[in-house]
């Protein structure tokens, strides 16, 4: 499956970058203006670390949605059908990585769909798509 | 206790897509179907919760009318029970009886019911009079029709009459037709009418999520304890699954007027069609409380795994479970249905739940069920549950201990349409008194029933449903049975009626009270007779210990029968509110309350209907709703304090082996609550000790509450209070309460 990855290695948190892939996320996948509406998060710590939130198709959307809204596709992307959502939100709060999205302008919600934009307009090269076997879906 | 790990490699390995299928059942109602008459509605969509009209269905006549909700029903009634009682003061007089055409039965969902943000927010509240108790008796149900029948235009429905005919009520909320048809063929039982319903009614496989059914069965016909069960559609499953409105007889009296089913074909669901005034609200709220269950859940009642059997386990350990007809509390064989099995046996890797939005998801389905008796037997079926009142009620209570029996018992229970809880301390009354002689297999007609004997359990379901034998007595309810065994010259009747667990006529749902004071208030100081609705303390009682002191147990009797209320009138699922709590909950002030979540149920409220109260409103409305349907069971001749009494099983130790099985215990309170000693006593002098000790506490708790409640000592609502809850503004209420004072 399409996989979203980080090389924490190479992203140094927004120190010496715009946060690029926020942004084209936040605007050319969602037509969102806000960056932090985008579906990947990349926060400075204090401390001088870093976290990253990705979504990583781990699937547990799926196994909890009580539509049936959410489905892989042949990649093993994880992608909501909004004629099927019916605004639960239990997407967004079983997401362990928090990184299901809800805009409160729209009745459904959002995710990576690991199209590879945020890859493509980092600066330092540290996000990439990797190619994984699907995992089993989980007990939740 | 130590807490139970969930093992995912120990779940059973069964496809759950797999059950026997009822085409020709499908066929023969498909030719069968005659068309009575077709009624054009304008559908609608609720706004900020209401719909602001009722639907009327006379099935006798055929005439539906629609009523306006007043003002005046939103501001005393709130909604879903609320309304049901409302409708059904107006629709009997107090000579009504529950065959009689007049008697309605009402299905409200509440302004809050069919958000889908929050769980627990499906639930419907049906009402009628009840068969079994003669008085109102509300009972709260999921699945989805209470939400499609709201999206499809209405805040309640109530049908009224007879018909001669078997009939089918199909609203179609897509289409905006109200359907009247004959179907004098084809299934009853819910399991196979439901399915093929939505089949029928669907018009494609798609639209099989937006058609919900309520039906009864065969045994709910011949019996007083006939339920309802709601459907919904399960998408990964490929099949209906089912709900009870189960207590009080519902299903009898929608059986006696002739109705085989309801069928509601709505919009499809969305997480708006509400209208809320604040969405965003709701949505925040929702997404706080399903992180909480995510992260709390798996280390606390592990609901989304266990369903409510989560406490048998723990029920038998505080020596609460009950046993052989509520004479003991716990059993060797307990291990058997513990939820450590059902965790194993209920199918996991799905989404469960009554409706959407239920993180909770406590709606188990065991897959994959050989019958091994009945009419179905060798089929293979999915089963609901079995919840906790279940596998005390028709296992541990019955002695029933093997769990493939205690399946095909739910199943039959849901699918010949009788309540589970009814059926499973009516079956454990019957079996003592076979334990005791008064019944023997003559009596009986064959059937022994002995303690644990499934198949005979079985065969006497069997036998109601197919209207014969001994079955049929049994299907009348312990407050009948009584009579009929004493005026047959069987048993004592002292005996008989400390042994028989009814009260008002309804049935003693599943817990141990003899211990549990404010359990025992619980059970028979309540508006429709001994169920976990309105007042479920023991687990506060007797495994958190939060209400140690006298006062603390009437207190509790005056709180929790009211905020519990609030659930039916609004149209939420009480599981929710405690059966996960927030991770600091213990730290809080009146940490029994949950209070988090009490804010969370009025934050909810208030983005729905824009109708902003506080905690202490929400009581309000509650107390309004409750002393009404208690001015409602005075009107139609209960209400009183003399039906407030409790069998003495719920009380104490009936036998001389109850009482042996817990000397140490006993004899300890002899000395230290009675100030005896029982070193000098018969085993005969220290019962005799307990039982003028325990009803005495009894007598002096009933004081203690109904003067907290605002009630004479005699359990008549005062002018006063009627004034204050604003319930003067009904003459007729007041004119019952005076001839009362």
């Amino acid at each position: 499956m399409k996989q979203l990855r980080i090389d924490v290695g190479r992203c140094d948190y927004g120190r010496h970058c715009e946060h690029e892939c926020e942004h084209a996320c936040a605007e050319k996948v969602f037509k969102l203006k806000d960056p932090a509406m985008a579906a990947l998060h990349i926060r400075e710590l204090p401390d001088g670390k870093g976290v990253a939130a990705l979504c990583d198709q781990c699937g547990d959307c799926v196994v909890v949605c009580p539509a049936d809204a959410l489905r892989r596709n042949k990649p093993g992307v994880i992608l909501l059908d909004k004629k099927l959502c019916v605004g639960c939100y239990m997407c967004v709060g079983f997401c362990e990585k928090d990184v299901f999205e809800r805009n409160p302008e729209w009745l459904e919600p959002y995710k990576c769909i690991s199209c590879g934009i945020c890859v493509k307009v980092c600066p330092r090269a540290a996000l990439e798509i990797v190619d994984v076997p699907e995992p089993a879906p989980r007990i939740i | 206790m130590s807490q139970v790990v969930f093992d995912p490699a120990k779940v059973m390995d069964v496809d759950y897509t797999k059950r026997t299928e009822y085409h020709a059942e499908l066929e023969a109602m498909r030719v069968s179907r005659r068309l009575l008459k077709e009624v054009a509605f304008t559908p609608s969509l609720p706004e900020r919760g209401y719909n602001g009209r009722t639907l009327h269905v006379d099935v006798g006549t055929l005439a539906v009318t629609e009523k306006p909700v007043t003002p005046q029903m939103k501001d005393l009634f709130v909604g879903g029970r609320g309304f049901g009682l409302w409708h059904l003061w107006n629709a009997v007089t107090p000579r009504t009886r529950w065959n009689d055409p007049e008697n309605e039965i009402v299905i409200s969902p509440g302004p809050v019911c069919g958000i889908t943000q929050y769980a627990g927010t499906g639930k419907s509240l049906v009402v009628t009079l009840s068969p079994e108790t003669e008085i109102p008796i509300d009972s709260n149900v999921g699945g989805y029709f209470g939400p499609l029948l709201k999206f499809s235009g209405f805040d309640a429905l109530e049908l009224q009459g007879k018909s001669e005919k078997e009939l089918i009520l199909f609203i179609d909320g897509q289409k905006g037709i109200l359907r009247l048809e004959e179907a004098p063929v084809g299934p009853v039982d819910s399991h196979v009418l439901a399915e093929v319903l939505t089949a029928l009614y669907a018009e494609n496989d798609a639209d099989r999520v937006n058609v919900s059914v309520v039906s009864s069965g065969a045994a709910a016909g011949h019996s007083l304890i006939g339920m309802l069960n709601f459907s919904w559609f399960d998408t990964r499953r490929g099949c209906i699954r089912l709900k009870q409105a189960g207590r009080g007889g519902i299903g009898t009296v929608f059986r006696d007027k002739g109705i085989k089913a309801l069928v509601c074909r709505g919009p499809r669901v969305r997480g708006d069609l509400n209208r809320p005034a604040d969405l965003e609200t709701l949505a925040k709220v929702g997404i706080k409380y399903h992180r909480e269950i995510r992260e709390n859940d798996p280390h606390q009642c592990m609901m989304r795994r266990n369903g409510t059997a989560h406490i048998v386990e723990i029920m038998d350990a505080y020596d609460l479970l009950p046993t052989h007809n509520f004479q003991y509390g716990s059993h060797p064989d307990t291990h058997r249905i513990a939820s450590t099995y059902w965790q194993q046996r209920c199918t996991q890797v799905t989404a469960d739940g009554c409706w959407y939005g239920c993180s909770m998801a406590c709606a188990k389905g065991a897959d994959g069920l050989v019958l091994k008796t009945g009419p179905y037997k060798g089929h293979t079926v999915t089963v609901d549950g079995p919840e906790y009142e279940n596998a005390a009620g028709l296992g541990s209570n019955c002695g029933v201990f093997d769990p493939d029996w205690l399946l095909e018992l739910n199943f039959y229970c849901d699918t010949y349409g009788i309540c589970t809880i009814t059926w499973g301390t009516l079956c454990a009354f019957v079996m003592e008194c076979y334990q005791r002689g008064i019944l023997n297999e003559e009596r009986t007609g064959g059937l022994k029933m002995t303690w644990g004997n499934a198949e005979a359990d079985l065969e006497m379901m069997h036998q109601l449903a197919r209207g014969e034998g001994f079955g049929r007595i049994a299907g009348q309810g312990v407050h009948r049975m009584k009579k009929i065994f004493a005026e047959r010259g069987w048993g004592d009747p002292r005996l008989l009626d400390d042994i028989g667990m009814e009260n008002k006529g309804l049935e003693y749902s599943q817990y141990m009270s003899k211990e549990s004071l404010a359990q025992q208030g619980g059970y028979a100081l309540t508006n429709k007779g001994p169920q976990h609705d309105e007042a479920w303390l023991i687990f506060m009682d007797m495994v958190n210990k939060q209400i140690p002191t006298f006062e603390d147990k009437a207190e509790a009797l005056y709180y929790f029968p009211l905020f519990r209320t609030w659930f039916g009138l609004a149209g939420f699922c009480k599981l929710p509110w405690n059966d996960v709590v927030p991770a600091d909950n213990a730290r809080q002030p009146e940490a029994h309350k949950v209070p988090e979540h009490v804010q969370n149920y009025v934050d909810l409220f208030t983005a729905t209907t824009g109708w902003k109260i506080t905690k202490e409103e929400l009581l309000v409305q509650s107390a309004r709703v409750y002393n009404f349907q208690r001015v409602f069971n005075i009107r139609m001749g209960k209400g009183l304090r003399e039906h407030d009494r409790a069998p003495y099983r719920s009380m104490g130790p009936v036998t001389r082996e109850e009482y042996e099985s817990r000397a140490e215990r006993y004899d300890r309170q002899i000395v230290e609550e009675m100030g005896l000693d029982p070193s000098g006593m018969s085993l005969e002098e220290k019962m005799a000790a307990h039982r003028r000790w325990r009803e005495e506490r009894y007598r002096k708790l009933t004081d203690a509450v109904y003067l907290r409640r605002g009630w004479t000592p005699n359990g008549v609502p005062t002018l006063e209070r009627l004034k204050e809850l604003g319930l003067d503004a009904l003459p007729e209420v007041v004119d019952v309460v005076r001839q009362h004072l």
